[in-house]
């Protein structure tokens, strides 16, 4: 069985390691393979944009997780919920890249020779290139060669002269404009890579009259880089003077709509003196080195709660998460000591109150015009004592009891701003004591945004000349023709696109020869 | 004031329509004419210039008209009739991209803002910028015979745009706020007219390459069009520029991504589309480089990207979940 096989095989030379290894990077370097890889990037970015992902829709993601654990799994396996950093999305953009930079250096190399090389040859026959023509000029074959060279050089032509003709050759900037554009590509990619180490993210929620600075301790969720170190935040701190949204109130299909969205600050950087700022959507705030945006705002109610003695065991702001455009909000407020039993609520917050057909209430306008606060009160056990962490923004109700809302004796508590009520069981009161309001803020430090962007013009320039410097060689030919009189050659070859190629040859012709008819004339 | 002008727009976009509709007509004639002419393309050819001469002697002589008759003659020299219902087609065109100009105005003046918030604003002024790529490339080269293509196509977005995407003028929200909106996405919409007008060239030059490769085509009038390999020099050096633009929105758009939402880039959905299209325009211009990839594999390619940036537009602003959500609807 064997023997045939090996008889009809082709005997092909060994290759060895060093061989096999100029083989595979020939053939990862060759136009086909990086073609081959950005048609397959382009193909692979699609899944990502399908499928929520971890980094830009964390939610979405846990909502599928939820909804299809099945299909989750499997997702799962290929890392589809984390695309754009997966192993083999990544895979494809550096094997791209590698096959770039082994296109690019090569060409840098024979990009630099030609640069330094002088224009080739004149053609025998001019009449076989591209827009050839002809002219008859007085002027001897000298004058006329010695003046078709000035006048190439003044168009920016780099010339030779090859016995009776001039060879010329223009447009070098067209490789180095590809060169910088695809080099440029690489320095975004290593900006990002390098430069995104060094950042960090950091999600704070301020509220009216409150401060916060810039220390990890105070961050509500805080995203290091790679190479981060705790030396990098800058002492600083940002307090909420106010914050001021304006809601559209004439046009009706747009009643309630944000229009603008304005924080008032004042900060201080440590060892400095404080100052106002403002903090606008689209408005970033820079502030010792990082940049603060306004991402998002609702209210924050201040609850007071007494005991049965009417001594004050909490009062401060709790911020409420919107579930609607008109800033109706869930109010999760929390009360582990102070009080007979551990007290959880679960309240509503509704800005400007409606009443819905059903008798339910909702908000119907995002402004602070007719507030209500509705609270369902629960005791028992919060979970907070067994050193688990748990959401903020989240109720556990297996081991509550309800003692005021839906399903207990008690009716749900309402409130609006002033108003005190009792707690049942006799353990105290509650006092919706005022409603300011918060702003959540994002601080970002990241080092890669100027590189990037220096990267990403370079590209553009790169990209613009590279498409659009026509790169071309003419020459210019002269002899004395049967009457005696100087006959003159043009004739130009393109190397790449070049649109305009002929006409510049009949324009450079027509220009020639006027000068030296003007020449012989005077 | 603001209904004044919003009834304004749409009665002259509606207008627009009806004459973009007579003018794909007559475009749609003018191919049939080129059908019906290249019957006899093998007499024109041989008798040449002399048919041309004898031609415009006789209306001469037979035309009491005499100089209406030979200004029509003459501007179109070589062919042996005068292409009217192009000529025609070409005017309601222009007819209906002023009208249609008209309504992009007074939709941002009734707005007092950039007329491209939302979706039905940035299909309409997409659609007059894609006209107004195909009418301004006209003094560059006679791409006429694409006119049925960007009439057609023109009608059928603002068709759409006009009875499902329309919404009333309101104000814009903060997070739309910004100089980056009038230059953002001004120059994306700038793009895909050149984009457009690359992918109905690319459409001719497949039908072209197949003509030229012998296979039996009813499509006649590609008689008189230009050779498959004239059309990819075009479609090339228009998809150039969609691409340097392109490349520039993919740039501004990060730009405003970091003053808006914090972040240059965060693959968000809108942006991996933004990312898809550049990536497959790359690969055209790549591809025209690479052996076996020139002609038709890389007009396949411009024709991909083009329906990437209608998926972009439509399927990914309406069903994709992502920060760019001021579809309005």
């Amino acid at each position: 069985m064997d023997a045939p096989e090996t008889q009809g095989k082709v005997q092909q030379p060994k290759l060895g390691f060093v061989g096999y290894a100029r083989f595979f990077w020939r053939q990862l370097t060759s136009m086909r393979t990086a073609l081959f890889l950005l048609l397959l990037l382009a193909v692979a970015a699609v899944p990502g944009s399908l499928v929520p992902q971890v980094s830009s829709d964390p939610n979405g993601v846990i909502a599928y997780r939820n909804n299809y654990p099945d299909t989750a799994a499997v997702l799962d396996f290929f890392q589809v919920f984390t695309t754009y950093t997966s192993v083999w999305f990544s895979s494809i953009y550096l094997l791209l890249f590698i096959s770039l930079i082994g296109c690019v250096l090569p060409r840098t190399k024979h990009h630099f020779d030609a640069l330094r090389a002088r224009p080739p040859k004149t053609p025998a026959r001019l009449s076989r290139l591209q827009g050839f023509t002809t002219e008859t000029t007085d002027a001897d074959v000298a004058t006329t060669i010695q003046s078709a060279q000035r006048l190439l050089r003044s168009q920016r032509y780099r010339t030779e002269l090859y016995g009776d003709s001039v060879s010329a050759e223009r447009g070098y900037l067209r490789e180095t404009g590809n060169l910088v554009f695809h080099a440029a590509l690489v320095g975004v990619l290593v900006a990002v890579g390098i430069g995104g180490g060094f950042g960090y993210t950091g999600q704070r929620v301020v509220v009216e009259g409150y401060a916060f600075s810039n220390s990890l301790a105070s961050y509500d969720s805080f995203n290091p880089g790679r190479f981060f170190s705790d030396e990098a935040l800058e002492p600083y701190s940002i307090a909420l003077d106010s914050f001021e949204p304006v809601y559209e109130q004439v046009i009706r299909e747009a009643i309630g709509q944000a229009i603008d969205f304005t924080a008032y600050v004042t900060t201080t950087i440590r060892g400095e003196e404080s100052q106002s700022a403002q903090i606008k959507v689209n408005e970033p705030l820079a502030l010792g080195g990082t940049s603060v945006y306004l991402l998002g705002n609702g209210y924050a109610p201040v609850l007071t709660v007494r005991d049965a003695d009417d001594a004050v065991v909490w009062s401060q702001p709790t911020a409420c998460l919107p579930f609607d455009a008109n800033l109706g909000s869930t109010c999760i407020i929390k009360i582990p000591d102070g009080l007979d039993q551990e007290i959880g609520m679960l309240g509503f917050l509704y800005p400007t109150t409606g009443t819905l057909s059903s008798g339910a209430l909702a908000s119907v306008y995002p402004d602070l015009i007719a507030p209500t606060l509705t609270l369902e009160v629960y005791a028992g056990d919060l979970g907070l004592d067994n050193g688990q962490s748990t959401n903020a923004y989240a109720l556990n109700t297996d081991s509550l009891e309800q003692i005021a809302g839906r399903t207990s004796d008690v009716e749900t508590l309402k409130l609006t701003p002033g108003d005190t009520v009792d707690l049942p069981n006799n353990l105290g009161s509650v006092e919706l004591t005022s409603i300011p309001r918060f702003v959540s803020l994002d601080v970002h430090h990241d080092p890669s945004q100027l590189p990037v962007l220096v990267f990403s013009i370079l590209v553009v320039a790169g990209l613009v000349t590279s498409l659009f410097v026509p790169r071309r060689r003419m020459w210019v030919s002269a002899a004395v023709d049967s009457s005696g009189r100087t006959r003159i050659e043009y004739a130009a070859l393109a190397r790449g696109d070049d649109p305009n190629l002929e006409a510049a040859v009949s324009e450079f012709a027509e220009k020639h020869s006027q000068q030296l008819t003007t020449k012989v004339g005077s | 004031m603001t209904e004044t002008f919003v009834s304004y727009s749409l009665i002259a976009v509606y207008s627009a329509m009806a004459i973009y509709t007579l003018a794909f007509v007559l475009f749609a004639i003018d191919l049939a004419r080129r059908s019906a002419e290249s019957s006899d393309a093998a007499v024109a050819k041989t008798a040449g210039l002399a048919t041309g001469a004898a031609g415009s002697s006789a209306v001469l002589a037979a035309s009491g008209d005499a100089a209406g008759a030979t200004t029509l003659t003459v501007s179109d020299s070589g062919s042996p009739r005068s292409p009217k219902y192009l000529r025609l087609a070409m005017s309601m065109t222009v007819l209906a991209w002023v009208l249609h100009v008209g309504a992009v105005v007074f939709r941002g003046v009734a707005a007092n803002r950039v007329p491209w918030a939302n979706m039905f604003e940035f299909t309409l002024t997409a659609t007059a910028l894609i006209v107004g790529v195909f009418l301004i490339v006209q003094f560059w080269q006679d791409l006429r015979f694409l006119g049925s293509f960007i009439t057609g196509f023109s009608l059928l977005a603002l068709g759409v745009g006009t009875s499902s995407f329309y919404v009333d003028v309101v104000p814009l929200p903060p997070s739309l706020q910004s100089v980056w909106l009038v230059i953002h996405v001004f120059v994306a919409s700038l793009s895909t007219g050149f984009f457009a007008l690359a992918a109905a060239l690319s459409i001719v030059q497949l039908l072209q390459a197949r003509r030229e490769a012998g296979k039996a085509l009813k499509l006649r009038f590609l008689d008189t069009l230009p050779p498959s390999e004239r059309l990819e020099t075009l479609a090339y050096r228009l998809t150039v520029v969609g691409f340097v633009m392109w490349t520039f929105t993919l740039i501004a758009g990060a730009v405003w991504a970091e003053r808006a939402w914090g972040r240059y880039w965060g693959w968000d959905t809108k942006e991996v589309w933004t990312f898809i299209i550049w990536t497959i325009f790359a690969g055209y211009i790549h591809a025209r480089a690479t052996r076996g990839w020139r002609g038709s594999r890389s007009a396949w390619l411009a024709i991909v990207g083009f329906a990437a940036i209608i998926f972009n537009f439509t399927i990914v602003n309406l069903f994709f979940k992502g920060l760019h959500a001021y579809s309005g609807l």
